[in-house]
């Protein structure tokens, strides 16, 4: 029978199957991270457990993690001691960490696929929502709560509910200037940030095809954002030349094997999905979000909608409470819409190819008056990348910040945070009341309309230059 | 974990949709490094800033059921956003759609998410509004929800809610499949990775 990418990865790890009970599904790859672990790993203390698998997992200190003069002691006391017992619980049960300094370090999602661990077929988790980022390789890859993390621990396996498949179609070419975010952005706005429940989306059609490896991860990121399980897009070249050559991916006869085993993973012809969504990629333009859920969204060209003009009673009431929180009044041109802070980074857009575009856009431009743009790569290896590339200079010329690796700004557990009624534009993927500090207002945008907005002060694309 | 078998409380109506993990409880709370302690967080922003939100209501002080607007739990996987809701002491909570890690960590803990019909949220909210002391009752054995004349039906497959009236760890089932779990182990592909 004709199967989809999804469930033959699934069927390829389940450890047994019971009637009236959960698959038990085998997992592939565990990354950690300092704030949903520490539950998980007291746990198996009290039970007198251990990790099942130190083999199979990674931990990373990213979402607590100051972003300048790391070499000092934290100064929050308590993201000290989140940071603190990650170290001891790494050390104490055997996990391999990259600690903050150490050139590894960096968002968990932007390491594991750069040390070339996350690979097609596998399953990979997370105690963190936007594991789906990793499904861009082919890996069936889902956020999981810290008690699951306990559970992956002790079984390197999951008791998994069934999922349902929706397929996203992007046909077309997307023109200059519109990017992957805009495509993502775009899809959760046309189905809802509840539209993805239960499913595990594969992204598909030309437009997708084309997308780097990069582009293809800020997409699957987000699909947490519509509400799905996973986001997944089918192995090809482009994945294989990104992988090659990585630390962790295989080598000689393996790579060979690897790779034929791969390229059967795609969708077979003919596979029905529970759900499908079609998307003209020639149709879209830069795209930015005008209230507090990822769902409301709306072309930059466009103005701040009316809650009127919403026929859904808890569309038009979530409208007008996210436009309240937000001080926006409808009708207002989305590019007259002033920010405070820009922020480039997160595990959405802070990898090297985010920072080459926002530097491409900056160069030889001036960050606007009364601006602050902070970039944040992603990880040490992507901070040293762009580095080597002069981009840092680029920023600091412009008037930018340039900082060390980790989650910053993209949810403020650290103090990167917008103060009250602070406005920014931010590449990364959530705009939730106070997501980004107490009282803060969250446009989320591409790289792309990150630095043009930086250079205008008001929200902006790279054509407004 | 607590076993849940039946619950009888008083309720406390939410009445927003797409309330995200982020406002169930904000990123500057999750660092403590145990599992309780965490009520304070619990809504904490609109705790904070708005005196008529639900919870700062003398009458919804002993609510141990909670009634939200559809797609409630959506954003981070937070397990602490279950621990909040738990420790200031909701036992159950009703909306017309959970996101899903939200609604896996709750069942995991012993947080009974409930989907109930949006007319039938509506109901409950106009009940408990008119009447704060209004009792609610959720079922599990029976999986019903009872409350004034309103007897609804809800649907939670066999397997959780077997386990959830006998409060059974989900590590400690799985343990015992570990024959399973090594023999698997022998055929897994020979180029996956190892991070040691
Ligand atoms: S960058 Fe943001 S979304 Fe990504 S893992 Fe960190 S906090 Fe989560």
């Amino acid at each position: 029978m004709a199967r989809t990418m999804a469930e033959k990865v699934w069927e390829e790890h389940v450890v047994r199957r019971a009637e009236g009970e959960p698959d038990l599904l085998y997992i592939d790859l565990h990354l950690v991270h300092e704030v949903t672990s520490p539950q998980a790993f007291e746990g198996l203390r009290l039970a007198g457990r251990t990790l099942r698998r130190p083999d199979l997992t990674i931990a990373t200190e990213d979402h607590n993690v100051p972003t300048e003069n790391i070499l000092l002691p934290i100064a929050d006391p308590v993201s000290r001691t989140q940071i603190e017992t990650l170290r001891k619980n790494a050390s104490d049960f055997g996990v391999r960490l990259h600690p903050m300094g150490d050139i590894d370090q960096g968002v968990v999602h932007v390491i594991g696929p750069q040390l070339g661990l996350t690979q097609p077929g596998m399953t990979v988790v997370c105690g963190d929502s936007h594991t789906s980022t990793h499904g861009a390789f082919g890996a069936l890859a889902f956020g999981i709560g810290t008690s699951q993390v306990e559970h992956v621990m002790a079984t390197q396996t999951l008791p998994m509910a069934p999922f349902k498949t929706m397929a996203v179609n992007v046909t077309g070419t997307l023109r200059p200037g519109v990017t992957s975010k805009d495509i993502i952005l775009a899809v959760i706005a046309k189905i809802g940030t509840g539209g993805g429940q239960g499913y595990v989306i594969e992204y598909r059609g030309e437009a997708i095809r084309s997308l780097s490896m990069e582009a293809r991860m800020t997409v699957c990121n987000m699909s947490i954002e519509a509400g799905a399980r996973a986001g997944m897009i089918a192995p090809d070249q482009t994945t294989f030349d990104y992988l090659e050559g990585r630390p962790h991916a295989p080598k000689g006869e393996l790579w060979d094997r690897a790779v034929e085993h791969w390229k059967s993973l795609a969708t077979d012809e003919g596979a029905e999905f529970d759900h499908e969504v079609f998307l003209d990629a020639d149709e879209l333009s830069p795209f930015v979000t005008w209230g507090t859920n990822p769902g409301q969204g709306a072309p930059l060209d466009s103005a701040v909608p009316d809650p009127a003009s919403f026929e859904d009673d808890t569309d038009r009431a979530a409208a007008e409470k996210a436009l309240a929180y937000m001080d926006l009044a409808p009708g207002t041109p989305l590019r007259e819409v002033r920010v405070d802070t820009v922020f480039v980074g997160s595990c959405t857009n802070g990898r090297i190819e985010d920072l080459r575009a926002a530097a491409e856009v900056i160069r030889g431009r001036r960050v606007a008056e009364g601006v602050r743009m902070m970039i944040v790569p992603g990880s040490m290896r992507v901070k040293e990348q762009a580095a080597a590339e002069g981009l840092d200079q680029v920023f600091r010329e412009a008037g930018a910040e340039w900082r060390e690796a980790g989650c910053s700004m993209c949810l403020g557990m650290n103090p990167d945070t917008l103060k009250p009624g602070e406005r920014s534009a931010s590449t990364s993927n959530r705009n939730f009341e106070g997501r980004q500090g107490k009282g803060g207002r969250t446009h989320l945008v591409s790289p792309l309309v990150a630095a043009a907005t930086a250079v205008r002060g008001t929200l902006s694309s790279p054509a407004d230059l | 974990m607590e076993k849940f078998t039946v619950h009888t409380g008083r309720a406390v109506p939410l009445r927003y949709s797409n309330v995200d993990t982020d406002q169930i409880i904000p990123a500057v709370y999750l660092k403590r490094v145990s599992r309780d302690g965490f009520e304070d967080g619990l809504f904490a922003a609109w705790r904070a800033n708005d005196p008529g939100f639900v919870l700062n209501r003398p009458e919804y002080k002993e609510g141990t059921v909670l009634i939200a607007g559809p797609d409630f739990g959506t954003g981070s996987s937070r397990e602490h956003a279950v621990w909040a809701l738990q420790n200031y002491g909701f036992k159950a909570v009703l909306a017309p759609r959970f996101a899903d890690i939200f609604r896996g960590n709750s069942l995991k803990g012993g947080l009974l998410t409930v989907v109930l019909p949006q007319q039938v949220i509506e109901r409950l909210w106009e009940m408990v509004e008119a009447d704060p002391a209004t009792e609610v009752t959720v079922d599990l054995e029976a999986r019903e929800v009872r409350a004034g004349g309103i007897t609804e039906p809800f649907e939670l497959d066999d397997y959780t809610r077997w386990r959830l009236m006998e409060g059974l760890d989900d590590i400690g089932l799985t343990l015992r499949h570990t024959d399973a779990i090594t023999e698997f182990e022998k055929h897994r592909k020979p180029w996956l990775p190892v991070t040691q």
